[in-house]
């Protein structure tokens, strides 16, 4: 592990998952609960070298299911804490993110996504898209960001945080084996003295310091429907109110293009390359990509594309994306040249390659 | 001490832990979660803990507990109250951190937790109530039915040789959790020892020993489909015949 501080800003040459280690550490984050699964290993490698420097705390539990029930247990205390995990991982930790969804607890995973379904790889797919935006049996009430670069995995790990302690929703970081197990370079600081703010944790229970304090009882259980459909209702309420001030996205060159390619997380990077190449070229091309997939830019998808013949939506998942996006614009139809390769990397040689096609 | 009230009639001492707002609790009648809880209530009251304690309680019978007292409270999903407890007494040792739940919770879907929990000798305190039943969900087999028991999914009653032999929790835990754990089985038909039990659990949790894992065989008469009279003849003969009651852990020594 490289050895690097805080102390102003840094440039550094890390792996992903190294990064994300790193950038929970400038969070402010105090202690972390994980499971071993490929190809998050590092950050739990990482945290637990970094945490007796830093004063952090560090658990492995004996499941996904458990590490992600005591890092909500943590958060309850008012302690920021965290989790990462990965495929079939992933699915065992829906458990938790529908009670946090529930009980509205700022909850933050790190999900690094392998191939799926099951066991599947342990190298890289964008396959737990819908599972992260969507999983457990509510309404997905999540905030999930679809990181590209390491800069944006140290940037959007502090930033989720932030979110999920505002916003008091379960909030994802969803990256994928390539980012997790890849070096590049990236800047590395201390948000606090770049003058940003860390939204400040806060206990829900066993608050100690608030004497003579009113006791409360959390429950995710109700009796009658009525109940649960108020409950459900204020939640999504908030989720409306909350979803314009979150969602992100990138956009170049929609305002002339005849036809805007759509990716989200490192498949955008495939993605502007070969907006780089057709637009060198002279093409009227177009590059759109949901830094949230949940809450998804549709409207500003949907605006992006006005003047627009097709759309190119590639991933690396058989039409999880490609859902989002026609879900998103569904006001607006157009035509969708749909480049869905599950499991495998999408190259910039390759969009161009399906960009000429059409 | 209890004072004579109105009338000279002895008022109820209920625990000024309790919360007397949900007073008549949920629980069906004759059932014997409102027995443990109210001697844990107790406990707590003597102890003086209710101001840094959270109490877990689990999906089941366990959750009509989820407003039962006046402290901090989260009812959590099947078997996971466990991990919820872990992961707050990890994130703040000082509270005093209670899982509640019942035999499903704890041998079956989260008996991978409590096992684990042993192993760790996490600093929290485990109760659970055995019913050898799965009360909530309508009778079914639980980890803990009697060989022969006639449950909803056991109509002819258990046959072992399907099933397995009844789940020994306290022996497990004991068995498997380091120096400074305490573990005990209690009875509901036993409340003066029960209490005495819990009380250990509970302050051996403060004095940072070690886990604490209380068992505690309890009556269900409305899936039994008993009477008093069967319902207390079942616990004290029946169970306790294959549930030994007593001490199997002290945080000072391990015993075998």
């Amino acid at each position: 592990m490289a050895e690097v501080s805080l102390k102003g800003e840094q440039r550094v040459f890390m792996t992903g998952n190294e990064v994300v280690a790193w950038a929970a550490v400038a969070a402010k984050v105090d202690i972390m609960y994980g499971y071993p699964i490929t190809p998050q290993n590092e950050i739990m490698h990482y945290w637990t070298r970094l945490a007796p420097k830093y004063g952090k705390k560090f658990l492995q539990t004996e499941d996904e299911i458990s590490a992600g029930f005591t890092t909500l247990g943590g958060i309850l205390t008012g302690r920021k804490a965290f989790t990462a995990t990965a495929g079939p991982g992933n699915v065992l930790m829906q458990e938790s993110a529908g009670m946090a969804e529930m009980m509205r607890i700022p909850v933050v995973y790190v999900i690094q996504q392998r191939g799926g379904p099951s066991t599947a790889t342990v190298i890289y797919a964008q396959q737990e898209t819908t599972l992260t935006a969507f999983g457990g049996n509510g309404e997905g009430h999540r905030i999930v960001y679809s990181t590209a670069t390491h800069q944006e995995l140290f940037d959007y790990t502090i930033k989720a945080f932030n979110s999920a302690w505002t916003y008091r929703f379960p909030t994802f970081l969803l990256g994928d084996g390539y980012q997790a197990k890849m070096r590049e370079p990236l800047t590395i600081y201390d948000p606090e003295e770049k003058g940003m703010k860390l939204v400040p944790a806060e206990a829900t229970v066993g608050d100690m310091a608030e004497s003579g304090r009113s006791f409360r009882h959390l429950r995710n259980t109700y009796n009658t429907e009525d109940e649960l459909y108020e409950v459900v209702m204020a939640n999504q309420r908030d989720w409306d109110a909350m979803a314009p001030k979150v969602v992100e996205w990138e956009e170049k060159g929609c305002e002339d293009a005849d036809v805007i390619i759509v990716s989200h997380g490192i498949v955008s990077r495939a993605a502007l390359g070969a907006y780089n190449q057709l637009r060198a070229e002279g093409k009227k091309v177009g590059y759109f990509r949901p830094i949230t997939i949940r809450p998804f830019p549709g409207e500003q998808l949907t605006k992006a594309m006005k003047g627009a013949k097709k759309l190119l939506v590639a991933e690396s998942a058989y039409g999880q994306l490609l859902k989002m996006v026609q879900n998103g614009t569904y006001d607006n139809a157009i035509e969708i040249a749909p480049m869905l390769r599950p499991g495998v990397g999408i190259t910039t040689e390759e969009i161009v390659q399906e960009y000429n096609k059409l | 001490m209890q004072e004579l009230k109105e009338n000279n009639v002895l008022q109820p001492a209920m625990p000024t832990s309790w919360n007397e707002e949900t007073k008549p609790h949920k629980f069906c009648p004759g059932c014997g979660h409102g027995m443990i809880l109210k001697v844990l209530g107790e406990v707590i009251d003597e102890l003086g803990i209710k101001d840094k304690m959270v109490f877990g309680c689990d999906i089941g019978c366990s959750l009509l507990s989820w407003d039962f007292f006046a402290l901090d409270t989260v009812q959590t999903h099947h078997g996971r109250t466990t991990p919820v407890i872990t992961g707050m007494k990890r994130a703040k040792p000082e509270i005093v951190g209670v899982a509640y739940m019942g035999d499903g919770g704890g041998y079956a879907i989260g008996s991978q937790h409590l096992f684990n929990a042993a192993v760790r000798n996490e600093k929290i305190t485990i109760i659970l109530c055995n019913n050898c039943n799965y009360g909530m969900t309508g009778g079914q087999m639980a980890p803990t039915t009697l060989p022969g028991m006639k449950t909803e999914t056991t109509p002819y009653g258990r046959d072992v040789e399907q099933t397995g032999y009844p789940t020994k929790g306290p022996e497990m835990v004991a068995a498997v959790a380091p120096e400074g754990a305490y573990v005990a089985r209690g009875t509901v038909a036993n409340l003066r020892q029960l209490k005495g039990y819990l009380k250990k659990a509970l302050e051996n949790q403060i004095a940072g020993n070690g886990i604490s894992f209380v068992e505690c065989l309890s009556g269900c008469p409305t899936n039994w489909r008993t009477n008093a009279k069967q319902t207390w003849e079942f616990i004290e003969k029946d169970m306790a015949q294959y549930f030994k009651v007593g001490e199997l852990r002290t945080p000072q020594k391990k015993e075998g």
